[in-house]
């Protein structure tokens, strides 16, 4: 079935909307890599996906997906909220006192949509790898997808987890990196550079991808794309070029907005930006 | 004292490769990860038996945990092996988000635990690992005596549901425990009825627990010897009607006295009958090289030691 790239497009400001709201209504969490990677999980939830948002862990027979920089949890909760996995209304939960929706994601508080917990940086790799294989052994010929920050990369486990993929041939395993060339203490350049990170990924036996996430179709043609490459004996794994903040011009590609909440004023410039397509929440 | 003998003396990793083979077959869901040291896990059996059921991980802890915790998704019960340093302190943050913050169904298998790890010295010795994983919201903790507890306690947490830490050992020890038990998680088991001491000993312990007990009946003291296999979730009513008898308490552990079943059992007295209580335990120091029998001996986790203490304790008691 074709994209309607409009209509992606459309929920995609709504998530926008929802990621400032929440977080502005609690005054913390991550705007920034949330923003950024809007583009991305509005393709995955609403078109790439083969999921039921009527939850089930074991997820036999559906695509997963393991989100390993749990931080931002905005965006994820937002899609999984407007994909039809829990009520829109408890966005307005976001890291507020006896929430399911918990400043990172965990599966503690029987959240639907989230598998493992996140936000100690570097695990959702392995863990996906593991559900990789869990889905080898039973002729279960899903995809399982996981999305990192670029920082995340300076993780040792990251690489512990990308040596072991090629070698046993996990081929069902969709890996994208956000690269958006921030981190909290500043670029990624600045604080520890990741280098040739195409090279990297490649030298490790990695079938080796880019595209523009804050472009929809653009989007669209990767995952498409490497949802072909798939079962072909190589773990795939797209570099992902994102601005952090996309869709907020005061917000955009500065690092300072990684983990700030914006105030009411801020807020209401944000919002000025990101017109209503569905109800908000 | 009941009599205790032997016939022969096995190594508990040797049983926790029996009871994964066993599990293996009674369950196709079982799958195991090892970090090579396959030899040293005795996961040959297991892997000759379901090869497509074994991961390798290679010497990479981390990614073991976290592989185990997602192979979960899907229903397997995944097990991994490696020593009990690179099992739990290396990997702490791992197990605790990805496996216990995540209510995974994983169980860490974990040999070489203790100073009878031996001539490969301190940075292989852990003796905090008891402490860091019954600290965990949810993780069961057990640590077993002999070669058929500890298959018997691989058998039974594969069908138990939630996160585990079995922890054994490397060197040759008596197999006196009943090859055909039926290992209860949580449940303590009494080794000899008495009444002047409460002797609570865990791990390769229990046999010196067993060896000060015929002595100290020589002595004219009736000790009372219970095994915590499950350090977490202590099995509270034992202890608690054990004490009542006794009045003072002897713990044993190859591990470090902070942290350990000693402290378990300590916080325990403390909340509800306060009670004179020594610990048989590392005095919150590292190991070093040696042969198993030196270190045990050099550190304080001799039979004697355990006859001191009940010496000591039953004094304390006597002067409270």
């Amino acid at each position: 079935m074709a994209a309607d790239i409009e209509k992606l497009e459309g929920i995609a400001k709504q998530v926008r909307r929802d990621i400032v709201r929440m977080v502005h209504s609690c005054q913390s969490g991550h705007p920034g890599g949330s923003l950024g990677c809007t583009d991305y999980f509005v393709a995955l939830y609403f078109h790439i996906l083969n999921h039921n948002p009527e939850f089930n862990m074991d997820g036999k027979g559906e695509d997963l997906f393991f989100l390993s920089n749990g931080h931002i949890s905005p965006v994820w909760y937002s899609v999984l909220a407007r994909s039809g996995y829990f009520d829109v209304s408890e966005l307005a939960t976001f890291r507020k006192l006896d929430s399911r929706l918990q400043g990172h994601p965990t599966t503690h508080e029987h959240l639907p949509g989230v598998r493992v917990a996140s936000g100690s940086l570097g695990q959702g790799l392995s863990v996906a790898i593991g559900a990789a294989l869990s889905k080898k052994l039973d002729g279960d010929n899903s995809l399982v997808y996981t999305l990192h920050g670029d920082g995340e990369l300076q993780e040792g486990q990251i690489w512990e987890a990308a040596m072991f993929a090629p070698h046993n041939k996990v081929d069902n395993l969709i890996s994208t990196i956000d690269v958006n060339g921030q981190q909290i203490d500043g670029s990624t350049e600045k604080v520890l550079s990741l280098g040739n990170l195409r090279a990297k990924w490649e030298a490790f036996g990695w079938e080796v991808m880019e595209m523009n996430g804050n472009e929809m179709a653009d989007v669209i043609r990767g995952l498409e794309l490497a949802k072909s490459k798939a079962f072909k004996g190589k773990p795939i794994l797209i570099l992902m070029q994102t601005g952090m903040g996309y869709g907020v011009d005061f917000m955009m590609g500065s690092h300072k907005w990684h983990g700030v909440a914006p105030n009411d004023e801020q807020l209401a410039a944000a919002l000025v930006q990101l017109e209503s397509q569905l109800e908000d929440y | 004292m009941k009599k205790y003998t032997y016939t022969e003396k096995k190594d508990t990793r040797s049983g926790f490769g029996a009871g994964l083979l066993e599990a293996g077959k009674k369950n196709p869901n079982v799958v195991a990860l090892c970090a090579d040291l396959i030899g040293s896990l005795k996961m040959d059996a297991f892997i000759k038996e379901f090869p497509e059921r074994f991961f390798q991980i290679g010497i990479a802890e981390a990614n073991m945990i976290g592989i185990a915790a997602g192979l979960t998704i899907g229903g397997k019960i995944p097990f991994t092996g490696t020593f009990a340093n690179f099992s739990t302190g290396r990997v702490y943050d791992q197990i605790r988000q990805s496996v216990a913050y995540s209510d995974k169904n994983v169980k860490i298998c974990a040999s070489h635990a203790g100073l009878t790890l031996g001539e490969d010295g301190a940075t292989h010795q852990i003796l905090e690992d008891i402490g860091l994983m019954k600290m965990l919201p949810g993780m069961t903790v057990i640590n077993t005596c002999d070669f058929n507890q500890t298959k018997a306690a691989t058998m039974a947490i594969a069908e138990h549901e939630g996160p585990v830490y079995l922890r054994f050992g490397r060197p040759v020890i008596p197999v006196f425990t009943d090859p055909d038990q039926k290992f209860e998680i949580g449940k303590a088991w009494m080794v000899n009825e008495g009444k002047d001491v409460s002797i609570f000993a865990t791990g390769h312990m229990v046999w010196k627990a067993i060896e000060a007990g015929e002595k100290l009946a020589e002595m004219g003291i009736d000790a009372e010897i219970i095994n915590i296999h499950t350090i977490k979730p202590l099995d509270e009513e034992a202890v608690l009607k054990s004490v009542a008898k006794t009045g003072c308490v002897v713990t044993a552990e190859e591990h470090n006295r902070l942290g350990g079943l000693g402290d378990s059992i300590a916080q325990l007295l403390a909340r509800t009958n306060p009670t004179p209580q020594e610990y048989v335990a590392v005095n919150d120091s590292f190991g070093e090289s040696g042969t198993p029998d030196q270190l045990m001996k050099k550190y304080g986790l001799d039979s004697s030691n355990i006859i001191e203490a009940v010496q000591k304790v039953m004094q304390r008691r006597s002067a409270k």
